[in-house]
């Protein structure tokens, strides 16, 4: 019987340490896909985003207070998304924020999140108009959203064709992932085009799009100036082999971010020369936060990527930048509420609101060029909006353009009617942004 | 008139990409009478198994010898551990036994070689061959034509060994009936094994040539799913059949999203052929050249 109790004590003081542990540590829930389709991407990303709370903690943490994460393998797979989030979202004392990097999961998320009182963050993915922060209170696009993407796109083109009233008459093909995704960004697309007079060519892909001729050879007839290819997973690398296949210029098709990456060129090997994406971050080893995770987390073997070669490579880049936003957003949290406690959901909302991520800031954090300045508000919990674009030299993305909005006014005005019209859909009050500033 | 022709050939060209995928149905169908839900896997299974070789040093030639012995030796494995224990089992069985085999040959092929989206070159360029595109002003990839080869070699090869060989007598009569076979002393399990090595060396083709053109990477798996109307149409049992249904899904995907498509929005390229195969499966319910079925009630 002792020997029981023996257990039983010991059991309960081995449980009471982690719930004090857990109180001690600010606890963020990963919804990974490490397997399946588009496991490279998920891999670089939260590798990138463990990467860099692993650095935060060999340095000492938030004030002292570390963070701690659990992963769950989503496989991109929307209905696994959702079980994953419920699965974790009260481990280690519950969890203060999430990021699924799928809009079909943060799609099924939304009014969960706001059930559970739980920020969820959607950096450069899910629904353009969320960035409207009295009406989604819980959700965070920080950074840039799909929408401010595509008007940077076109003031880019316009760039390039010595301003933007120069697009008249102008052909531009919009070539897309037939999915909510590849979608989202037709309004503000059909609005730049009314406003700067340039043909606008609807051509959808159905994914996962192996096979593209018939598209391309469409656009060949079409004869435009610009494609603007909104893909996704292996329908990029395609895309760019049959337009090199069909004689279109690679330099004259512009990628969305998630056409933009290492892994969807590589495998489309020369024929990507010359090809031009939007990019929400940088990327390389340059920046002294990346020199950073490399000399302190892989020098001491804690780094999360096995294969290092892909440390500052887009993906891990792009995780590294999220996660640099939480730990500010936390930190701001802390500094209103009290240094070194756990901050709850809620204190974590208030932090993503005043996200002040300035020059000065990002130069500070050694995170200067990684990606653009990002204030955030209660209303405004995008912060940014900012796009910069870049080319592959058939072996990195060299720069084209720093930093660089599109027409914000009318994106702003835009998601303003958008969230309006959510918000009387769904019988939403709309929080008094003014009053809680 | 030649962007019609255009748009054909790139179809039948295609096509032809389809039916390398479908070939190793039929192999496996021909043998057990099964759908083999695990081919798109073993396609995806073997291209990362040769890139992954090529990063480790070794050379074209000896990755596609080492990777050619890991397929046949796979398939021995799934016929040792998979299929023997379920000899005589209703084929449902045997089917649901590969949709498992398919999830963990996709979870061993990113554990031992990685998630990592790979470049793949064979040495053959996927651009227009420049004397075609001057004569008729049609674009005609290299890679393409030279797909269409190798497929035309391989369906050759099927087909004399189905049709001259002891082998493929002995398969037809495995297909028939397991039991029977084994009575009239057909060593079931010998044939099984050759029937799913052969299968890894076409899966092995159709990975280098399908992750030439897209990749190295986990999508290769869903190249299964172009093959799947190929085989309604031709037939699951016939090695012509795959050629022919590839040809013609191919074509008419190719055609009916350019002339088609507009008109309703366009995205029906992925649609079409499954539109097309249940077409098929009213009129003609064993595909174009597949076997007949005549039972007596």
């Amino acid at each position: 019987m002792m020997w029981f109790l023996r257990a039983l004590v010991g059991m309960l003081l081995v449980g009471t340490a982690s719930i004090a542990a857990a109180q001690n540590e600010q606890y963020i829930p990963l919804l990974s896909y490490r397997i399946g389709p588009y496991a490279a991407g998920g891999s670089g990303y939260f590798g990138g985003a463990i990467d860099y709370f692993t650095l935060v903690n060999l340095n000492g943490g938030i004030n002292g207070v570390k963070i701690t994460w659990e992963e769950c393998e989503t496989e991109y797979n929307a209905s696994r998304g959702v079980e994953c989030y419920e699965r974790l979202k009260t481990r280690h004392g519950g969890a203060s924020t999430v990021e699924p990097l799928s809009t079909g999961i943060a799609y099924g998320l939304f009014e969960r999140v706001a059930q559970d009182k739980i920020p969820m963050t959607t950096n450069g993915y899910g629904l353009a108009i969320s960035a409207e922060g009295s009406v989604f209170p819980w959700v965070f696009p920080l950074g840039t959203t799909y929408w401010d993407q595509a008007a940077a796109m076109i003031a880019y083109l316009g760039q390039k064709v010595g301003g933007e009233a120069n697009l008249q008459g102008k052909k531009i093909v919009f070539m897309y992932h037939d999915s909510a995704y590849g979608k989202e960004p037709i309004p503000v697309f059909d609005a730049l085009a009314a406003r700067d007079g340039f043909e606008l060519t609807k051509i959808p892909l159905t994914p996962p799009a192996t096979t593209q001729e018939s598209q391309w050879l469409q656009v060949r007839q079409l004869k435009p100036d610009y494609v603007i290819l909104w893909g996704f997973g292996v329908m990029n690398p395609v895309a760019i082999k049959t337009a090199a296949k069909l004689g279109f210029p690679r330099d004259r098709i512009l990628g969305v971010w998630w056409a933009g990456s290492e892994e969807d060129v590589i495998p489309a090997g020369d024929a990507a020369k010359g090809y031009v994406t939007a990019a929400f971050s940088a990327t390389g080893t340059n920046f002294p936060v990346m020199q950073e995770i490399v000399k302190k987390v892989y020098g001491s073997g804690k780094g999360n990527l096995e294969d290092k070669s892909r440390v500052g490579s887009i993906y891990h880049t792009r995780g590294v930048t999220y996660a640099i936003m939480i730990v500010e957003a936390i930190r701001q949290a802390q500094n209103h509420f009290g240094k070194g406690k756990v901050m709850t959901p809620e204190q974590v909302r208030w932090g993503l609101e005043h996200i002040d991520l300035s020059d000065a800031r990002l130069k500070e954090l050694g995170a200067s060029g990684l990606f653009p300045p990002v204030k955030t508000s209660c209303a405004d919990h995008e912060g940014s909006g900012m796009v910069k674009f870049q080319e592959w030299d058939g072996k990195t993305f060299k720069t084209l353009t720093p930093f660089m909005a599109g027409d914000r006014a009318l994106v702003h005005k835009m998601v303003e009617q958008g969230a309006a019209k959510y918000a009387a859909e769904k019988k939403l009050t709309p929080r008094d942004c003014g009053k809680e500033g | 008139m030649q962007f019609f022709f255009e748009v054909l050939i790139g179809g039948l060209l295609s096509g032809v990409m389809y039916s390398l995928v479908a070939l190793g149905f039929v192999l496996i169908y021909k043998a057990s009478g099964v759908f083999n839900f695990a081919q798109g896997s073993l396609v995806f299974f073997a291209a990362l198994t040769f890139v992954g070789l090529m990063e480790h040093g070794l050379t074209f030639g000896a990755a596609l010898a080492v990777t050619l012995l890991v397929m046949i030796l796979l398939g021995l494995l799934i016929e040792k551990f998979v299929l023997r224990p379920l000899v005589n089992q209703p084929q449902i069985s045997l089917f649901m036994a590969t949709i498992g085999l398919s999830f963990l040959i996709e979870g061993l092929a990113q554990l031992l070689w990685g998630a990592n989206v790979r470049g793949l070159d064979i040495g053959i360029q996927d651009e227009p061959i420049g004397w075609i595109a001057d004569a008729t002003g049609v674009n005609v990839s290299k890679f393409d034509l030279s797909a269409a080869g190798i497929a035309a070699v391989l369906v050759t090869l099927l087909a004399l060994l189905f049709s001259r060989t002891r082998i493929g007598r002995a398969l037809r009569a495995v297909a028939d009936d397991h039991q029977a076979a084994l009575a009239v002393g057909i060593p079931l399990q010998q044939i099984w094994g050759i029937v799913w090595a052969v299968a890894g060396f076409v899966a092995l083709v159709a990975g280098l040539l399908w992750g030439a053109r897209n990749g190295v990477q986990f999508a290769l798996t869903f190249v299964a799913l172009k093959a799947l109307p190929v085989l309604i149409l031709g037939g699951f049992d016939s090695v012509p059949g795959a050629i022919v249904g590839g040809l013609i899904i191919g074509a008419t995907e190719k055609l009916a999203e350019v002339y088609f498509g507009p008109y309703v929005g366009g995205g029906i390229e992925g649609w079409f052929p499954y539109v097309l195969a249940l077409a098929f499966l009213l009129v003609r319910p064993e595909g174009l050249f597949g076997e007949k079925i005549i039972r007596r009630i």
